[in-house]
């Protein structure tokens, strides 16, 4: 099972995206080789035969970028086509929030997205750089109360979509964890039944 | 796919043909405009068709959720139609099912404005 490096591209990022892929034995910083022209905004990827991980720029493209990214990552690991959506769309959710809520669309902070399949799970981390979400003020959207507010829906959808969300708020930024557990037949990805 | 809309007018309803993806950003932008654009002309009875609309996020269901208040409040109505199977499980698990006023028939549709 490897992630070959094609297939791994951020598409609304491609024409100006040239990683550097790193050696299979653990996540390395890679430089953003060929991306001069994006100074120190360039994405960066690393990756392994079992991870790989973005540094993306704080911006709406980034949380389209995300979304797409998951889409082929759940696809390559075996998902039906409804988990692939909702895989997508709560990885779509939590760059939402890393972009606004956490960085606040600041162009000197960065959204930090991995990929991580264990043949069990996907497991998709994102990261911002933002003051930390407080998980007191988050409000239930079920309540009478709040149906009709137009905005607190994100953690929420993401949780139904996920088997397991891990958020782990800090001073310097928050990191929520969304794990889906690979379906039994077809455990291991695609490739493992060809 | 980004998304697109055109209106029509049956029988005093206006009509709001969606396709494409109601999400964070230009979706959310081209849905709300629009809303505002018919309020500004008069037309409070509006039909959301949502049939060609093969995504939404929690920012288009915000935006949804919107629209609805914005028109009510206006002393308008505004309905749903076509809801395909994504945006309907959508509106079931966020409990807004029930309060939109949700419609599988056009016809229909419009004769439910008062």
């Amino acid at each position: 099972m490897t992630f070959p490096q094609g297939k791994f591209k951020l598409p609304n990022s491609a024409r100006r995206w040239a990683p550097v892929v790193t050696a299979s034995n653990g996540l390395e910083s890679a430089q953003a080789g060929g991306c001069s022209d994006r100074g120190t905004h360039s994405p960066i990827l690393t990756m392994t035969d079992q991870q790989v991980s973005y540094t993306l720029d704080s911006t709406l493209e980034t949380v389209d970028s995300a979304e797409q990214a998951a889409s082929r990552m759940a696809t390559e690991a075996g998902f039906d086509d409804e988990d692939v959506m909702r895989i997508s769309m709560a990885v779509r959710e939590a760059a939402v929030n890393a972009v606004l809520h956490g960085n606040a669309y600041d162009p000197d902070k960065k959204v930090s997205l991995g990929f991580e399949r264990t043949g069990k799970t996907l497991v998709i981390t994102i990261r911002d750089q933002g003051k930390g979400l407080d998980l007191k003020k988050l409000p239930d959207p079920l309540a009478p109360e709040n149906l009709l507010k137009t905005s607190g829906r994100g953690i929420f959808l993401i949780r139904s979509f996920m088997d397991e969300v891990q958020i782990h708020p800090s001073q310097t930024g928050t990191e929520i964890k969304l794990i889906k557990n690979v379906p039994g037949p077809t455990a291991g990805g695609k490739e493992a039944s060809q | 796919m980004t998304m697109k809309t055109s209106t029509r007018q049956v029988d005093g309803v206006t009509i709001v043909d969606c396709s494409g993806r109601i999400t964070l950003g230009e979706g959310s932008v081209i849905l709300k405009d629009t809303v505002k654009d018919l309020l500004s002309k008069g037309q409070k009875r509006i039909l959301l068709n949502l049939g060609d609309v093969n995504y939404i996020d929690s920012s288009g269901i915000g935006e949804l959720v919107s629209a609805f208040t914005t028109v009510r409040n206006q002393g308008g109505e505004l309905k749903l139609l076509n809801l395909t199977k994504k945006v309907h499980d959508l509106l079931q698990i966020t409990k807004l099912y029930t309060v939109f006023d949700v419609k599988d028939d056009e016809k229909t549709a419009v004769k439910a404005f008062n």
